[in-house]
């Protein structure tokens, strides 16, 4: 499939051409309970496990609004600069496919709860203006998997539906077409995307993890003439599922529309599907789209938030995060550069911020969750709040290294005792015996011993080659099993050989 | 046994209340003469025998105890199979969901259970309660006690003949155009239609869900407000259920007076296509009703000629979503799935064997109404329209306490006489359709038989939302006036049913 679209070099494009994107994104909400019904929206369990007469739309069954679900969308709208509509009503989408319990999805057509809004992000340190349409709420779908027939559905034996999802509240979140991106327009939707995350994370809406579908994105694109203000044929490309491939499919999809302009072409009004192999396919064509016979949901009532609702939930709104950033990097005292590591890591600002509550400086802080941990969480491909360790344990652990109890090495150990189970860092350093001695006899001792041991070695050091002692460090170091502070053994060894 | 299956709800209940009868013979000799006479009326698609028994039975054990016992405890009902009922089928009368045992309770039925009534089993009625004659039901038609050729109304004629045909003293319905009044009509029954959202839907097969309400049937006024006292009420799981107490229906059905109450008579609902003997019986109930000390008023609400198109455009269309889940993908019926079909032809075909006529002709109306470029012409329209009864009815409250006129334009017709004709048919719910657009109360109580074939004429009385209390008060009061002109019930002149020797 791949290397059949012919692509136009993206600067040429660029030379000739505006780009015009647009973003639909579908956030779902991480409420206790689904949009129509008290079941569970834990991610994970057995299938079908969490579903009931409503979520799996039996007979008779009838849905009642999610209060929390309408609060988040509120929230999401105001964060967003949005109106909140005073009165709006819920629209059955009907059509039919098995994931769908009732072979409709209750949604929002042409009264969203949210509308008219605009964010300003920072791409490569240039304002955006991201103009938002609308958020409305819905309702996810469950989930099929087709058995046998590689798992697509031509060809499969047969396919197995989990409703687990059916009826997770769902935000879904519209730009206006955005302008004025320049050669950038790839950036600006990655940017905007990582924003998006960042916001519902600070809103404590959504955990937005793209890679496991909590957000997802679809990307219009069109291309216009250089000096025209009409907009070109756009595609919608669907299946993007991180950071990155918002980037890539809109890159691609630069290139291919190019392409077929140049050779003057007609961009063909469809939806394509992005393949994380870097290119994209045609899905089905928009000029056969599906009438979805849109009509108000009868089962429910209007929803008219008042006003005096929307201003608390407005008191809640948490700070910005881009102005957050910029505080907290003024509080920790980081470098632009230190800054850029903390914000490339997911989470990081946030565990930073807690260790640092907990007692840990802002530095030390920093150290532990970008480098150690860090490293920790890459290996074991998990984000870094899902490491095992809190940021009150890594608070603990630094106060242990700054009154001396601990080296960093040591402290390296008292990590895989924590993670292990084996409880705080205090517990563990008591346990495993971790704590570095500083019975001065004990050390002198040993130091005694590797000088005996060493007699080559301890002859450079007394003939001047300092570096030498290196090696008397290491056997002082190996024979205390660490619990050492080098630093001083090295003082002793100097002192004994001077 | 004819003492007992003749007796009224609220006779019953004070029979078992003072011990004078136990509930376990009176569900028993309900059982009889359902055994004895349903293969002629067939009223009911499923007998739930052994369990209506034991449910008679604690009610027994619990009045033994000295327990206090619900106004209804231990009286017989039946619930139209349109109710999700644990533990039996739930139909809908359609070969979609033959074999379809709901997992949980309607919240009707969960009421009726805990205020100790005892559920004889599930009544016919036309597929999804699409029809005005049972003639739909995929299990072949209900029977007129008053007429075993005549049709006993629909969609809950199953609802209606039980009823008349003396197999339970009370009966569970749903009216989304006229099917607990239509019915009751025609059967010289009781049938109320409670405000919209006065009733829980959750836990019933929806047909049209800005319409469906569900409802009480009965032989009397009285029994049918004790029945809606045990439904009534809001409930949490249906949003559009109204949170506001439930009118004191059972004062006002044993009140009964009507003296200085106004009294409109809708002008548009009578004249040509109304049967002579209809209108008649629905003059002489007006004189009647005047002569108790009513005020009566002839009002004219101009839009009401309107509802009806109105109403088979809002219908099916809510139809054709609400009947989009059965597919066979999860539960019902599934046909075609030979391992070779896609999911696509496993609905298509599921869908078409599962399906009658009438179902699919509304499925089609309604989508098509629905399509992009058509919603605006007939949907969007016929919501204005809507609203334009909405504002006919508030405009004769304010001239009136209620509005009155005939149920239905005619009374019971034969088998066959309209299925072939859906207008037909569908003029059936000519009076009954715009309390249903608008959302407030009506009822349907009988006022005689017609001269020209000796059938059963219902007086319709509708009343504003949340005034449900109105027509128990004003269908008390003909009842009253009537039974003592008739010398006793006019169901005492139903024909004897032939029982069947046990």
């Amino acid at each position: 499939m791949n290397g059949l679209d012919e692509l136009l070099d993206y600067d040429e494009v660029m030379a000739t051409h505006d780009v015009v994107i647009g973003l639909e994104v579908h956030v779902e909400l991480d409420t206790k309970s689904k949009m129509w019904c008290g079941c569970s929206t834990d991610f994970g369990a057995a299938p079908n496990s969490h579903t009931c007469p409503v979520c799996l739309g039996l007979p008779g069954s009838l849905p009642v609004v999610n209060r929390t679900a309408v609060e988040s969308a509120i929230r999401i709208g105001l964060s967003l600069g949005c109106q909140i509509a005073e009165w709006c009503r819920f629209a059955r989408k009907n059509y039919f496919y098995p994931d769908m319990t009732k072979n409709y999805q209750i949604s929002q057509y042409d009264e969203p709860l949210c509308f008219d809004g605009e964010v300003v992000i920072v791409v490569d340190g240039q304002p955006q203006v991201i103009p938002i349409e609308r958020v409305h709420m819905e309702e996810d779908a469950g989930k099929t998997s087709h058995v046998g027939g590689a798992g697509r559905i031509q060809g499969a034996d047969y396919s197995l539906l989990d409703y687990n999802r059916a009826g997770v509240p769902l935000m879904e979140i519209v730009t206006k077409p955005v302008l004025g991106t320049g050669t950038k327009a790839p950036e600006v939707a990655r940017e905007y995307m990582a924003f998006l995350r960042e916001l519902m994370r600070a809103l404590g809406v959504s955990q937005a993890r793209m890679e496991r579908g909590n957000m997802r994105c679809d990307a219009n694109v069109s291309l216009m003439p250089k000096g025209s203000d009409e907009l070109g044929t756009r595609t919608e490309t669907k299946n993007i599922n991180s950071l990155k491939s918002v980037e890539a499919a809109l890159r691609y999809e630069i290139c291919r529309q190019g392409a077929v302009l140049k050779r003057g072409g007609r961009v063909v009004q469809e939806t394509r599907m992005w393949h994380e192999e870097g290119y994209t396919t045609a899905g089905r064509s928009k000029e056969t789209a599906e009438d979805y016979r849109y009509f108000p949901e009868p089962d429910l009532v209007p929803v008219a938030p008042s006003r005096e609702w929307v201003a608390q939930l407005r008191a809640t709104l948490p700070e910005p995060p881009a102005e957050r950033r910029i505080r907290l990097q003024a509080e920790w005292g980081f470098t632009d550069l230190e800054m850029r590591d903390v914000n490339g890591n997911e989470g990081a600002i946030d565990l930073i911020e807690q260790t640092v509550s907990a007692g840990a400086a802002a530095a030390s802080a920093r150290k532990w969750w970008l480098t150690e941990l860090a490293r920790r969480a890459n290996e074991a491909g998990i984000g870094l709040d899902e490491v095992g360790i809190s940021p009150a344990q890594v608070a603990a652990l630094q106060s242990l290294v700054d009154d001396g109890t601990l080296t960093d090495n040591l402290a390296r150990q008292v990590i895989d005792g924590v993670l292990a189970g084996e409880g705080e860092p205090a517990d563990v350093v008591a346990a495993r015996g971790l704590a570095v001695v500083s019975d001065e006899g004990a050390l002198a001792q040993a130091v005694d011993a590797a000088i005996a041991a060493n007699p080559a070695i301890a002859q450079k050091v007394r003939d001047g080659k300092v570096q030498a002692a290196g090696a008397l460090i290491g056997a002082v170091m190996k024979a205390m099993k660490g619990r050492a502070d080098a630093a001083r053994v090295r003082e002793l060894v100097l002192e004994k050989l001077s | 046994m004819n003492d007992t299956i003749h007796a009224t709800a609220a006779e019953l209940a004070a029979r078992i209340a003072s011990g004078a009868q136990s509930a376990e013979e009176i569900t028993r000799l309900h059982l009889d003469r359902i055994a004895a006479v349903d293969e002629q009326v067939n009223a009911f698609l499923a007998v739930d025998a052994e369990r209506a028994l034991a449910q008679a039975r604690a009610v027994d054990v619990k009045r033994a105890s000295g327990a206090p016992l619900a106004p209804l405890a231990g009286v017989p009902v039946a619930v139209k199979d349109l109710f999700c009922y644990q533990g039996l089928p739930t139909t809908a009368a359609s070969r979609m969901l033959e074999s379809w045992v709901p997992p949980y309770n309607s919240t009707v039925v969960d009421r009726l259970l805990a205020s100790d009534l005892v559920i004889l089993g599930k009544t016919n009625l036309d597929e999804f309660a699409m029809g005005s004659s049972t003639e739909t039901s995929a299990f072949g038609p209900t029977r007129n006690p008053w007429d075993l050729g005549r049709i006993p109304g629909g969609s809950g004629g199953g609802s209606a003949a039980a009823l008349a045909a003396f197999e339970a003293p009370l009966a569970i319905g749903t009216d989304t155009g006229g099917s607990i009044r239509q019915p009751a009509s025609v059967t010289g029954t009781v049938g109320v239609k409670p405000t919209y959202g006065g009733v829980s839907r959750y836990g019933v097969i929806a047909m049209a869900s800005s319409l469906d309400q569900p409802g009480p049937c009965a032989r009397t006024v009285l029994d049918a407000a004790l029945l809606h006292q045990v439904m009534a009420g809001h409930d949490p799981a249906d949003s559009t259920s109204i949170a506001a107490p439930v009118p004191d229906v059972v004062s006002a059905a044993r009140k009964a007076d009507v003296k200085g109450l106004r009294i409109g008579v809708v002008r548009e609902l009578g004249g040509e296509g109304y049967a002579p003997g209809v209108e008649a019986r629905f003059a002489a109930a007006v004189e009647l009703l005047a002569s108790l000390g009513a005020e009566i008023v002839e009002v004219s609400c101009p839009h009401f000629v309107h509802a009806f198109a109105a109403y088979y455009l809002i219908m099916p269309a809510e139809v054709s979503s609400n009947l989009a889940r059965y597919d066979g993908m999860r539960y019902g019926l599934r046909v075609g799935d030979d391992g070779l079909a896609s999911t696509e032809q496993v609905m298509r075909a599921s869908r078409a064997a599962g399906f009658g006529d009438e179902v699919k002709r509304r499925i089609i109306i309604g989508s098509y109404a629905l399509s992009a470029g058509y919603y605006d012409a007939y949907y969007g329209s016929a919501q204005k329209v809507r609203t334009l009864i909405r504002t006919d009815f508030e405009a004769a409250f304010r001239q009136c306490d209620v509005l009155v006129s005939p149920a239905t334009p005619t009374t019971a017709f034969r088998f066959g006489e309209r299925l072939t004709d859906p207008l037909a048919m569908y003029k059936s719910d000519l009076c009954t359709i715009p309390a249903n657009l608008a959302g407030n109360a009506a009822a349907s109580v009988p006022i005689g038989l017609a001269d020209e074939d000796g059938l059963p004429v219902g007086l319709q009385i509708m009343a504003p939302v949340l005034a449900d209390d109105r027509c128990y008060l004003v269908g008390a009061a003909v009842e009253a006036g009537l039974t003592e002109q008739w010398g006793g019930p006019l169901l005492d002149r139903v024909p004897a049913l032939k029982e069947k020797a046990r």
